[in-house]
Protein backbone atom coordinates (compact mmCIF):
# COMPACT_ATOMS: atom_id res chain seq x y z
CA UNK A 1 0.00 0.00 0.00
CA UNK A 2 1.10 3.21 -0.79
CA UNK A 3 2.39 6.01 1.99
CA UNK A 4 2.29 9.45 2.60
CA UNK A 5 1.90 12.53 4.65
CA UNK A 6 -1.53 14.36 4.78
CA UNK A 7 0.76 17.37 4.69
CA UNK A 8 2.01 16.66 1.26
CA UNK A 9 -2.12 16.12 0.36
CA UNK A 10 -2.89 19.89 1.67
CA UNK A 11 0.61 21.29 -0.63
CA UNK A 12 -1.01 19.54 -3.84
CA UNK A 13 -4.52 21.04 -2.86
CA UNK A 14 -3.15 24.65 -2.94
CA UNK A 15 -1.50 24.21 -5.99
CA UNK A 16 -4.84 22.94 -7.88
CA UNK A 17 -7.06 25.55 -5.89
CA UNK A 18 -4.73 28.33 -7.71
CA UNK A 19 -6.63 28.68 -10.70
CA UNK A 20 -9.41 30.32 -8.82
CA UNK A 21 -7.20 33.82 -8.62
CA UNK A 22 -9.16 34.58 -5.14
CA UNK A 23 -7.24 31.98 -3.39
CA UNK A 24 -3.84 33.14 -1.09
CA UNK A 25 -2.04 31.93 0.82
CA UNK A 26 -0.12 32.90 4.11
CA UNK A 27 2.53 31.94 5.49
CA UNK A 28 4.48 31.77 9.05
CA UNK A 29 8.10 30.66 7.94
CA UNK A 30 7.23 27.16 7.89
CA UNK A 31 6.25 26.94 4.20
CA UNK A 32 8.77 23.72 3.99
CA UNK A 33 7.02 21.71 6.57
CA UNK A 34 3.08 22.76 5.83
CA UNK A 35 3.90 21.89 2.54
CA UNK A 36 2.95 25.73 1.02
CA UNK A 37 5.82 26.19 -0.40
CA UNK A 38 4.43 24.62 -3.86
CA UNK A 39 2.16 27.54 -3.91
CA UNK A 40 4.20 30.32 -2.91
CA UNK A 41 6.93 28.73 -5.69
CA UNK A 42 4.25 28.93 -8.63
CA UNK A 43 2.43 32.00 -7.22
CA UNK A 44 4.30 34.46 -5.40
CA UNK A 45 2.27 37.08 -5.96
CA UNK A 46 -0.62 35.37 -4.11
CA UNK A 47 1.33 33.90 -1.42
CA UNK A 48 2.25 36.43 1.83
CA UNK A 49 5.22 35.68 3.95
CA UNK A 50 3.85 36.89 8.05
CA UNK A 51 7.49 36.06 9.44
CA UNK A 52 7.57 34.02 12.87
CA UNK A 53 4.26 35.65 13.53
CA UNK A 54 1.15 33.78 13.61
CA UNK A 55 -0.78 36.36 16.10
CA UNK A 56 -0.46 38.81 12.95
CA UNK A 57 -0.85 35.97 10.25
CA UNK A 58 -4.42 35.12 11.09
CA UNK A 59 -5.56 38.98 11.49
CA UNK A 60 -4.02 39.49 8.05
CA UNK A 61 -6.13 36.72 6.52
CA UNK A 62 -9.16 37.73 8.41
CA UNK A 63 -8.54 41.44 6.28
CA UNK A 64 -7.68 39.60 3.27
CA UNK A 65 -11.07 37.49 3.68
CA UNK A 66 -13.12 40.52 4.25
CA UNK A 67 -12.21 42.04 0.87
CA UNK A 68 -13.13 38.86 -0.97
CA UNK A 69 -10.32 36.36 -0.43
CA UNK A 70 -10.08 32.64 0.55
CA UNK A 71 -6.89 32.98 2.48
CA UNK A 72 -5.21 29.73 3.63
CA UNK A 73 -2.69 30.03 6.27
CA UNK A 74 -0.70 27.19 7.96
CA UNK A 75 1.86 26.86 10.04
CA UNK A 76 2.57 23.98 13.01
CA UNK A 77 -0.71 22.78 14.60
CA UNK A 78 0.61 23.87 17.69
CA UNK A 79 1.71 27.39 16.51
CA UNK A 80 -1.58 28.06 15.44
CA UNK A 81 -2.76 27.90 19.17
CA UNK A 82 -1.19 30.88 19.74
CA UNK A 83 -3.30 32.87 17.63
CA UNK A 84 -6.02 30.96 18.89
CA UNK A 85 -7.52 34.52 20.50
CA UNK A 86 -7.17 35.92 17.38
CA UNK A 87 -8.82 32.92 15.63
CA UNK A 88 -11.71 33.42 18.13
CA UNK A 89 -11.98 37.01 17.95
CA UNK A 90 -11.02 38.01 14.73
CA UNK A 91 -12.01 35.20 12.33
CA UNK A 92 -14.79 32.96 13.84
CA UNK A 93 -16.92 35.79 15.63
CA UNK A 94 -17.34 37.52 11.81
CA UNK A 95 -17.49 34.57 10.94
CA UNK A 96 -14.92 35.41 7.96
CA UNK A 97 -13.86 31.98 5.97
CA UNK A 98 -10.54 32.07 7.37
CA UNK A 99 -8.88 28.41 6.26
CA UNK A 100 -5.91 27.57 9.19
CA UNK A 101 -3.98 24.53 8.86
CA UNK A 102 -1.79 22.92 11.30
CA UNK A 103 0.82 20.19 9.92
CA UNK A 104 2.44 18.26 12.60
CA UNK A 105 -0.46 17.43 14.66
CA UNK A 106 -0.43 14.94 17.15
CA UNK A 107 2.26 13.46 19.46
CA UNK A 108 2.97 11.29 16.02
CA UNK A 109 4.84 13.92 15.22
CA UNK A 110 7.85 12.96 16.78
CA UNK A 111 11.32 13.57 17.78
CA UNK A 112 10.42 17.23 17.91
CA UNK A 113 9.55 16.08 21.74
CA UNK A 114 6.22 17.49 23.72
CA UNK A 115 6.82 21.18 22.60
CA UNK A 116 5.86 20.38 18.93
CA UNK A 117 3.13 17.69 19.89
CA UNK A 118 -0.06 19.52 19.84
CA UNK A 119 -2.61 17.13 21.99
CA UNK A 120 -5.31 20.00 22.10
CA UNK A 121 -5.76 21.79 18.90
CA UNK A 122 -8.77 19.92 17.83
CA UNK A 123 -10.45 20.58 21.23
CA UNK A 124 -9.82 24.36 21.21
CA UNK A 125 -10.98 25.04 17.65
CA UNK A 126 -14.05 22.59 18.32
CA UNK A 127 -15.34 25.38 20.90
CA UNK A 128 -15.76 27.87 18.48
CA UNK A 129 -18.94 28.80 16.78
CA UNK A 130 -18.99 28.89 13.05
CA UNK A 131 -15.50 26.92 12.83
CA UNK A 132 -15.31 23.44 10.81
CA UNK A 133 -12.79 21.18 12.26
CA UNK A 134 -11.06 18.56 9.95
CA UNK A 135 -8.47 15.85 10.25
CA UNK A 136 -8.15 13.28 7.45
CA UNK A 137 -6.35 10.71 7.53
CA UNK A 138 -4.29 10.42 4.17
CA UNK A 139 -3.44 12.36 1.86
CA UNK A 140 -5.85 11.97 -1.10
CA UNK A 141 -9.09 12.81 1.85
CA UNK A 142 -6.65 16.20 2.97
CA UNK A 143 -6.29 16.87 -0.56
CA UNK A 144 -10.03 16.75 -1.51
CA UNK A 145 -11.03 18.37 1.72
CA UNK A 146 -8.71 21.00 1.40
CA UNK A 147 -10.27 21.92 -2.18
CA UNK A 148 -13.73 21.73 -0.61
CA UNK A 149 -12.75 24.03 2.29
CA UNK A 150 -12.34 26.89 -0.22
CA UNK A 151 -16.16 26.28 -1.59
CA UNK A 152 -17.39 27.09 2.28
CA UNK A 153 -18.51 29.95 3.79
CA UNK A 154 -17.22 29.10 7.28
CA UNK A 155 -14.07 29.55 8.48
CA UNK A 156 -12.27 26.08 8.91
CA UNK A 157 -9.00 24.38 11.38
CA UNK A 158 -7.75 21.24 9.43
CA UNK A 159 -4.56 19.50 11.52
CA UNK A 160 -2.52 17.71 8.85
CA UNK A 161 0.32 15.47 10.18
CA UNK A 162 4.04 15.17 9.64
CA UNK A 163 4.91 11.77 8.99
CA UNK A 164 3.35 9.29 6.27
CA UNK A 165 0.84 6.89 6.98
CA UNK A 166 -0.86 4.53 4.60
CA UNK A 167 -2.79 5.61 2.15
CA UNK A 168 -6.67 4.54 2.16
CA UNK A 169 -8.79 6.03 -0.64
CA UNK A 170 -6.47 5.62 -3.98
CA UNK A 171 -9.48 3.70 -5.50
CA UNK A 172 -11.96 5.69 -3.59
CA UNK A 173 -14.72 7.93 -5.71
CA UNK A 174 -13.91 11.35 -4.60
CA UNK A 175 -17.61 12.16 -4.25
CA UNK A 176 -17.93 10.13 -1.26
CA UNK A 177 -15.60 12.30 0.46
CA UNK A 178 -17.04 14.96 2.31
CA UNK A 179 -17.26 17.64 5.13
CA UNK A 180 -18.94 16.37 7.60
CA UNK A 181 -19.65 13.16 6.13
CA UNK A 182 -17.80 10.52 8.45
CA UNK A 183 -16.79 6.93 5.69
CA UNK A 184 -17.82 3.83 7.20
CA UNK A 185 -14.32 1.95 6.03
CA UNK A 186 -15.92 -1.67 7.76
CA UNK A 187 -18.92 -3.13 8.22
CA UNK A 188 -19.18 -4.93 11.71
CA UNK A 189 -22.07 -5.17 14.22
CA UNK A 190 -20.23 -5.51 17.41
CA UNK A 191 -18.30 -2.79 17.88
CA UNK A 192 -17.63 0.77 16.42
CA UNK A 193 -14.16 2.35 16.23
CA UNK A 194 -14.84 5.87 15.42
CA UNK A 195 -11.21 7.03 14.52
CA UNK A 196 -9.21 10.06 12.61
CA UNK A 197 -5.95 11.05 11.53
CA UNK A 198 -3.24 8.92 11.74
CA UNK A 199 -5.16 6.39 13.53
CA UNK A 200 -7.07 5.45 11.09
CA UNK A 201 -4.98 2.84 9.78
CA UNK A 202 -4.46 1.73 13.48
CA UNK A 203 -7.98 0.91 13.66
CA UNK A 204 -8.02 -0.79 10.67
CA UNK A 205 -5.72 -3.20 11.95
CA UNK A 206 -7.28 -3.45 14.97
CA UNK A 207 -10.03 -4.49 13.64
CA UNK A 208 -8.30 -7.12 11.41
CA UNK A 209 -7.50 -8.46 14.75
CA UNK A 210 -10.38 -8.34 16.40
CA UNK A 211 -12.10 -10.45 13.71
CA UNK A 212 -9.07 -13.10 13.63
CA UNK A 213 -10.64 -13.32 17.29
CA UNK A 214 -14.43 -13.43 15.93
CA UNK A 215 -15.21 -10.15 16.59
CA UNK A 216 -16.79 -7.85 13.46
CA UNK A 217 -15.93 -4.45 14.25
CA UNK A 218 -16.81 -1.18 11.96
CA UNK A 219 -14.60 1.42 11.06
CA UNK A 220 -15.61 4.77 10.54
CA UNK A 221 -12.79 7.62 9.73
CA UNK A 222 -14.25 10.57 10.86
CA UNK A 223 -12.36 12.89 9.51
CA UNK A 224 -14.91 15.97 10.58
CA UNK A 225 -14.43 16.56 13.83
CA UNK A 226 -17.26 19.59 13.86
CA UNK A 227 -19.47 19.69 12.50
CA UNK A 228 -19.87 15.73 13.72
CA UNK A 229 -21.68 13.39 11.67
CA UNK A 230 -24.03 12.24 14.43
CA UNK A 231 -26.53 10.30 12.35
CA UNK A 232 -23.76 8.01 11.72
CA UNK A 233 -22.76 7.85 15.37
CA UNK A 234 -26.65 6.69 16.06
CA UNK A 235 -26.54 4.39 13.05
CA UNK A 236 -23.22 2.50 14.36
CA UNK A 237 -24.38 2.88 17.59
CA UNK A 238 -27.43 0.86 17.39
CA UNK A 239 -25.88 -1.24 15.46
CA UNK A 240 -22.93 -2.07 17.32
CA UNK A 241 -23.94 -1.31 21.02
CA UNK A 242 -20.44 -0.39 21.52
CA UNK A 243 -18.46 2.37 20.69
CA UNK A 244 -14.36 3.40 20.42
CA UNK A 245 -12.71 6.62 19.77
CA UNK A 246 -9.32 6.70 18.14
CA UNK A 247 -7.35 9.83 18.12
CA UNK A 248 -3.89 11.32 18.28
CA UNK A 249 -5.22 14.03 20.67
CA UNK A 250 -6.09 14.34 23.98
CA UNK A 251 -8.83 12.23 25.28
CA UNK A 252 -10.20 15.13 26.68
CA UNK A 253 -12.30 17.37 24.00
CA UNK A 254 -11.32 15.88 20.28
CA UNK A 255 -13.18 13.38 18.99
CA UNK A 256 -13.65 11.71 22.13
CA UNK A 257 -15.13 14.45 23.74
CA UNK A 258 -17.28 15.12 20.98
CA UNK A 259 -18.57 11.39 20.52
CA UNK A 260 -19.33 11.25 24.41
CA UNK A 261 -21.01 14.80 24.48
CA UNK A 262 -23.21 13.41 21.79
CA UNK A 263 -24.00 10.10 23.25
CA UNK A 264 -25.07 11.37 26.49
CA UNK A 265 -27.84 13.24 25.11
CA UNK A 266 -28.71 10.07 22.67
CA UNK A 267 -27.89 6.50 23.58
CA UNK A 268 -25.63 6.30 26.26
CA UNK A 269 -23.54 3.80 24.22
CA UNK A 270 -20.71 2.26 25.82
CA UNK A 271 -17.64 4.08 24.56
CA UNK A 272 -14.05 3.93 25.42
CA UNK A 273 -11.91 6.61 23.91
CA UNK A 274 -8.34 6.03 22.94
CA UNK A 275 -6.30 9.38 22.72
CA UNK A 276 -3.72 10.99 24.93
CA UNK A 277 -4.46 10.69 28.46
CA UNK A 278 -4.42 13.84 30.02
CA UNK A 279 -0.15 14.19 29.92
CA UNK A 280 2.29 15.39 27.19
CA UNK A 281 4.67 13.21 25.15
CA UNK A 282 8.81 13.29 24.80
CA UNK A 283 10.87 12.79 21.69
CA UNK A 284 10.45 9.30 19.93
CA UNK A 285 9.83 7.85 16.43
CA UNK A 286 6.28 8.48 15.05
CA UNK A 287 5.31 4.20 15.64
CA UNK A 288 7.40 4.38 19.62
CA UNK A 289 4.95 7.04 20.09
CA UNK A 290 2.00 5.72 19.31
CA UNK A 291 3.17 2.69 21.58
CA UNK A 292 4.26 5.07 24.47
CA UNK A 293 1.10 6.65 24.03
CA UNK A 294 -1.64 3.72 23.89
CA UNK A 295 -2.45 4.91 20.41
CA UNK A 296 -1.63 1.73 18.45
CA UNK A 297 -3.92 -0.92 16.90
CA UNK A 298 -3.24 -3.45 19.85
CA UNK A 299 -4.77 -0.63 22.28
CA UNK A 300 -7.69 0.26 20.18
CA UNK A 301 -8.32 -3.73 19.70
CA UNK A 302 -8.26 -4.06 23.76
CA UNK A 303 -10.47 -0.74 23.62
CA UNK A 304 -12.98 -2.17 21.97
CA UNK A 305 -12.98 -5.56 24.12
CA UNK A 306 -13.30 -3.33 27.23
CA UNK A 307 -16.56 -1.84 25.34
CA UNK A 308 -17.93 -4.49 23.93
CA UNK A 309 -17.95 -6.44 27.76
CA UNK A 310 -19.67 -2.96 28.87
CA UNK A 311 -22.73 -3.70 26.72
CA UNK B 1 -6.02 62.43 -3.18
CA UNK B 2 -7.44 64.59 -0.41
CA UNK B 3 -10.54 66.49 -1.40
CA UNK B 4 -11.33 68.63 1.68
CA UNK B 5 -14.89 68.75 1.30
CA UNK B 6 -15.61 70.72 4.73
CA UNK B 7 -13.97 73.74 5.97
CA UNK B 8 -12.05 73.57 9.44
CA UNK B 9 -14.29 75.00 10.98
CA UNK B 10 -17.22 72.86 10.18
CA UNK B 11 -15.11 69.88 11.08
CA UNK B 12 -14.83 71.51 14.20
CA UNK B 13 -18.58 71.71 15.11
CA UNK B 14 -18.98 68.11 13.57
CA UNK B 15 -16.78 66.83 16.22
CA UNK B 16 -18.48 69.15 19.13
CA UNK B 17 -21.93 67.72 17.64
CA UNK B 18 -20.37 64.17 18.29
CA UNK B 19 -18.94 64.96 21.14
CA UNK B 20 -22.33 65.39 22.32
CA UNK B 21 -23.31 62.02 21.22
CA UNK B 22 -20.79 60.44 23.20
CA UNK B 23 -21.56 61.84 26.50
CA UNK B 24 -25.48 61.49 25.99
CA UNK B 25 -24.69 57.60 24.73
CA UNK B 26 -22.30 57.10 27.96
CA UNK B 27 -24.99 58.27 30.05
CA UNK B 28 -28.30 56.65 28.63
CA UNK B 29 -26.07 53.16 28.44
CA UNK B 30 -24.60 54.13 32.45
CA UNK B 31 -21.48 52.34 30.80
CA UNK B 32 -18.76 52.38 28.35
CA UNK B 33 -15.81 54.69 27.26
CA UNK B 34 -16.36 57.82 27.24
CA UNK B 35 -12.29 59.09 27.76
CA UNK B 36 -10.73 57.31 24.31
CA UNK B 37 -13.84 58.19 22.57
CA UNK B 38 -13.59 62.22 23.68
CA UNK B 39 -9.97 62.38 22.53
CA UNK B 40 -10.37 60.38 19.03
CA UNK B 41 -13.29 62.11 17.71
CA UNK B 42 -11.57 65.13 16.13
CA UNK B 43 -9.44 62.74 14.12
CA UNK B 44 -12.10 60.64 12.84
CA UNK B 45 -14.09 63.74 12.17
CA UNK B 46 -11.04 65.00 10.46
CA UNK B 47 -10.26 61.69 8.15
CA UNK B 48 -13.97 61.37 7.27
CA UNK B 49 -14.74 64.63 6.21
CA UNK B 50 -11.61 64.96 3.85
CA UNK B 51 -9.74 61.75 2.76
CA UNK B 52 -11.61 58.52 3.83
CA UNK B 53 -13.75 57.50 0.31
CA UNK B 54 -16.79 55.62 1.66
CA UNK B 55 -20.51 55.76 0.78
CA UNK B 56 -23.39 56.21 3.43
CA UNK B 57 -26.09 54.85 1.05
CA UNK B 58 -23.68 51.71 -0.14
CA UNK B 59 -21.69 51.63 3.73
CA UNK B 60 -20.54 47.74 1.81
CA UNK B 61 -18.96 49.65 -1.78
CA UNK B 62 -16.20 46.89 -2.43
CA UNK B 63 -13.64 49.35 -3.30
CA UNK B 64 -14.22 51.99 -0.28
CA UNK B 65 -11.39 52.97 2.03
CA UNK B 66 -11.04 50.64 5.23
CA UNK B 67 -11.53 51.93 8.56
CA UNK B 68 -10.88 49.95 11.79
CA UNK B 69 -11.05 51.35 14.66
CA UNK B 70 -8.85 49.14 16.48
CA UNK B 71 -9.25 50.52 19.71
CA UNK B 72 -12.94 48.96 19.62
CA UNK B 73 -14.31 50.22 23.26
CA UNK B 74 -14.28 53.78 22.11
CA UNK B 75 -17.04 52.74 19.55
CA UNK B 76 -19.35 55.71 20.85
CA UNK B 77 -17.33 57.70 19.07
CA UNK B 78 -17.35 56.07 16.01
CA UNK B 79 -21.27 55.38 16.15
CA UNK B 80 -21.83 58.80 16.73
CA UNK B 81 -19.86 59.71 13.50
CA UNK B 82 -21.65 57.44 11.66
CA UNK B 83 -24.84 58.95 12.86
CA UNK B 84 -23.98 62.15 11.63
CA UNK B 85 -22.25 61.12 8.44
CA UNK B 86 -25.51 58.95 7.82
CA UNK B 87 -24.65 55.05 7.89
CA UNK B 88 -26.63 54.62 10.65
CA UNK B 89 -29.14 57.12 12.35
CA UNK B 90 -29.22 59.30 14.87
CA UNK B 91 -32.21 57.19 16.73
CA UNK B 92 -29.87 54.44 16.31
CA UNK B 93 -27.34 55.52 18.85
CA UNK B 94 -29.73 54.60 21.42
CA UNK B 95 -29.57 50.97 20.84
CA UNK B 96 -25.88 51.19 22.47
CA UNK B 97 -25.35 48.30 24.69
CA UNK B 98 -28.67 47.65 24.42
CA UNK B 99 -29.68 44.13 23.51
CA UNK B 100 -30.52 43.65 19.90
CA UNK B 101 -28.87 47.11 19.52
CA UNK B 102 -26.76 47.82 16.35
CA UNK B 103 -24.32 49.78 18.41
CA UNK B 104 -22.98 46.96 20.68
CA UNK B 105 -20.87 47.85 23.19
CA UNK B 106 -17.42 47.19 20.92
CA UNK B 107 -17.75 48.53 17.35
CA UNK B 108 -19.02 44.77 14.99
CA UNK B 109 -18.59 44.79 11.51
CA UNK B 110 -21.78 41.79 11.65
CA UNK B 111 -24.05 44.76 13.81
CA UNK B 112 -23.59 47.84 12.24
CA UNK B 113 -23.16 49.60 8.90
CA UNK B 114 -20.44 51.51 8.32
CA UNK B 115 -18.18 49.44 10.61
CA UNK B 116 -15.23 47.22 8.80
CA UNK B 117 -13.49 45.54 11.75
CA UNK B 118 -14.96 42.98 14.75
CA UNK B 119 -12.74 45.04 17.59
CA UNK B 120 -12.96 44.90 21.22
CA UNK B 121 -9.65 43.06 21.67
CA UNK B 122 -7.00 45.21 21.47
CA UNK B 123 -3.84 44.73 18.93
CA UNK B 124 -6.35 42.61 16.79
CA UNK B 125 -6.79 46.11 13.87
CA UNK B 126 -3.61 46.52 12.61
CA UNK B 127 -2.74 43.36 11.08
CA UNK B 128 -6.72 43.61 9.97
CA UNK B 129 -6.04 46.36 8.19
CA UNK B 130 -2.83 45.09 6.72
CA UNK B 131 -5.06 42.25 5.42
CA UNK B 132 -7.34 44.61 3.73
CA UNK B 133 -4.20 46.54 2.27
CA UNK B 134 -3.09 43.49 0.32
CA UNK B 135 -6.21 42.92 -0.40
CA UNK B 136 -6.21 46.31 -2.14
CA UNK B 137 -2.65 45.59 -3.60
CA UNK B 138 -3.65 42.31 -5.59
CA UNK B 139 -7.10 43.60 -6.37
CA UNK B 140 -4.33 46.58 -7.83
CA UNK B 141 -7.01 49.39 -6.35
CA UNK B 142 -6.07 52.85 -4.92
CA UNK B 143 -8.35 51.94 -1.80
CA UNK B 144 -6.59 52.22 1.46
CA UNK B 145 -6.86 50.95 5.19
CA UNK B 146 -6.75 53.30 7.66
CA UNK B 147 -5.74 52.12 11.35
CA UNK B 148 -6.92 53.90 14.55
CA UNK B 149 -4.95 53.00 17.51
CA UNK B 150 -4.86 53.80 21.25
CA UNK B 151 -1.84 54.22 22.85
CA UNK B 152 -2.13 51.67 25.54
CA UNK B 153 -3.19 49.58 22.79
CA UNK B 154 0.93 49.40 21.28
CA UNK B 155 1.94 47.24 24.41
CA UNK B 156 0.38 44.29 22.69
CA UNK B 157 2.92 42.11 20.97
CA UNK B 158 1.00 41.21 17.80
CA UNK B 159 1.18 45.08 17.24
CA UNK B 160 4.96 44.94 16.36
CA UNK B 161 4.36 41.70 14.84
CA UNK B 162 1.91 43.81 12.16
CA UNK B 163 3.81 46.88 12.28
CA UNK B 164 7.27 44.85 10.98
CA UNK B 165 5.39 42.66 8.50
CA UNK B 166 3.56 45.87 6.91
CA UNK B 167 7.25 47.93 6.26
CA UNK B 168 8.41 44.05 4.67
CA UNK B 169 5.93 43.93 2.50
CA UNK B 170 5.66 48.42 1.85
CA UNK B 171 2.51 48.81 2.39
CA UNK B 172 1.99 52.23 1.48
CA UNK B 173 -1.61 51.80 1.04
CA UNK B 174 -1.68 51.20 5.19
CA UNK B 175 -2.55 54.22 7.26
CA UNK B 176 -2.29 54.83 11.18
CA UNK B 177 -3.70 57.44 13.22
CA UNK B 178 -2.40 56.54 16.62
CA UNK B 179 -4.76 58.53 19.29
CA UNK B 180 -1.74 59.14 22.09
CA UNK B 181 -3.77 59.92 25.16
CA UNK B 182 -1.17 58.92 27.63
CA UNK B 183 -3.98 56.92 29.71
CA UNK B 184 -5.39 53.15 29.65
CA UNK B 185 -7.87 51.46 31.86
CA UNK B 186 -5.94 50.96 35.23
CA UNK B 187 -4.03 54.51 34.62
CA UNK B 188 -1.94 56.79 33.39
CA UNK B 189 0.47 55.09 30.46
CA UNK B 190 3.13 55.92 32.31
CA UNK B 191 2.35 54.58 35.51
CA UNK B 192 1.39 51.09 33.76
CA UNK B 193 3.99 50.80 31.22
CA UNK B 194 6.56 52.66 29.87
CA UNK B 195 6.81 53.53 26.35
CA UNK B 196 9.45 55.57 26.15
CA UNK B 197 10.10 57.00 22.54
CA UNK B 198 7.32 55.67 20.66
CA UNK B 199 8.02 57.90 17.46
CA UNK B 200 11.61 56.17 17.26
CA UNK B 201 9.95 53.13 17.02
CA UNK B 202 7.80 52.73 14.87
CA UNK B 203 10.08 55.07 12.34
CA UNK B 204 12.53 52.01 13.69
CA UNK B 205 10.60 49.74 12.20
CA UNK B 206 10.17 51.59 8.40
CA UNK B 207 7.38 53.49 8.91
CA UNK B 208 6.62 57.47 7.93
CA UNK B 209 6.21 58.91 11.34
CA UNK B 210 4.16 62.45 11.63
CA UNK B 211 3.42 64.14 15.11
CA UNK B 212 0.66 66.48 15.44
CA UNK B 213 -1.51 68.04 18.12
CA UNK B 214 -4.48 65.80 17.67
CA UNK B 215 -7.06 68.26 18.70
CA UNK B 216 -5.85 71.10 16.61
CA UNK B 217 -7.77 70.23 13.17
CA UNK B 218 -5.63 72.36 11.15
CA UNK B 219 -3.26 70.26 12.10
CA UNK B 220 -5.36 66.67 12.07
CA UNK B 221 -5.95 67.99 8.02
CA UNK B 222 -2.19 68.56 7.47
CA UNK B 223 -1.48 65.11 9.08
CA UNK B 224 -3.97 63.19 7.48
CA UNK B 225 -2.87 64.92 4.18
CA UNK B 226 0.99 63.63 5.34
CA UNK B 227 -0.92 60.02 5.25
CA UNK B 228 -2.21 60.58 1.79
CA UNK B 229 0.70 61.46 0.61
CA UNK B 230 2.99 58.81 2.18
CA UNK B 231 2.49 55.96 -0.61
CA UNK B 232 6.01 54.30 -0.28
CA UNK B 233 5.86 52.82 2.98
CA UNK B 234 3.00 52.44 5.69
CA UNK B 235 2.74 55.88 7.74
CA UNK B 236 1.51 56.44 11.05
CA UNK B 237 0.30 59.90 12.62
CA UNK B 238 0.81 60.55 16.07
CA UNK B 239 -1.69 62.61 17.23
CA UNK B 240 -1.33 64.15 20.93
CA UNK B 241 -4.45 64.19 22.46
CA UNK B 242 -6.71 64.53 25.74
CA UNK B 243 -8.24 61.54 27.09
CA UNK B 244 -12.06 62.97 27.55
CA UNK B 245 -11.88 66.04 26.02
CA UNK B 246 -14.30 68.66 25.99
CA UNK B 247 -15.78 67.60 29.33
CA UNK B 248 -13.88 69.08 31.95
CA UNK B 249 -13.68 66.65 34.92
CA UNK B 250 -13.23 63.88 32.54
CA UNK B 251 -10.05 65.44 30.91
CA UNK B 252 -6.87 63.63 31.87
CA UNK B 253 -9.06 61.55 34.34
CA UNK B 254 -8.30 58.06 34.40
CA UNK B 255 -11.52 57.40 36.33
CA UNK B 256 -13.32 58.59 32.94
CA UNK B 257 -11.82 55.42 30.85
CA UNK B 258 -14.75 53.35 31.24
CA UNK B 259 -16.97 55.25 33.30
CA UNK B 260 -20.36 56.56 32.69
CA UNK B 261 -21.61 60.26 34.41
CA UNK B 262 -24.40 60.49 36.69
CA UNK B 263 -27.24 63.35 36.03
CA UNK B 264 -25.38 65.81 37.54
CA UNK B 265 -21.87 65.42 35.89
CA UNK B 266 -24.18 64.63 32.65
CA UNK B 267 -25.82 67.93 33.12
CA UNK B 268 -22.38 69.79 33.09
CA UNK B 269 -21.22 67.97 30.22
CA UNK B 270 -24.12 68.76 28.26
CA UNK B 271 -23.59 72.64 29.25
CA UNK B 272 -19.94 72.46 28.43
CA UNK B 273 -20.25 71.11 24.86
CA UNK B 274 -23.30 73.99 24.71
CA UNK B 275 -25.89 71.07 24.11
CA UNK B 276 -28.94 72.93 23.44
CA UNK B 277 -32.18 71.00 24.19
Amino acid sequence: MRTAATRDGYGQALLELAENNRVVVLEADLGKSTKSLHFRKAHPDRTISCGIGEQNMLLVAAGLASSGYIPFASTFAIFTERAFEQMRNGVARPNLAVHLCGSHGGTHTGTDGSSAQSIEDLAIYRTLPNVTVLHPCDDVSTRLLTKQLAESKNPSYMRTARNKTPVLYDDTDPSTIQIGKGIELRNGSDVAIIACGVLVSEALKAADALSEKGIQATVIDMHTIKPLDSKLVDKVAARCGAIVTAEDHSVIGGLGGAVAEHLSASSCTPLERVGVHDRFGESGQADEMLELMELSAPHIAKAAERAIHRK
Amino acid sequence: MVSITATVSEIEELARRCRIEIVKMVHRAQAGHPGGSLSEIDLIAGLYSTSLRVRPDDPDWADRDRFILSKGHASPGMYALLAEKGFIRHEDLHSYRVLGGICQGHVDMKWCPGVDFSAGSLGMGLSFGMGCALAARIDGSERRAFVMLGDGEIQEGSIWEAAMAAAHHELGNLKVILDRNRIQNDDFCLEQMRMFDIPAKWKAFGWNVKEIDGHDMNEIVEGIKFLDASNDAPSILIAHTVKGKGVSFMEDNPSFHGAAPNDEQFALAMAELGAVE
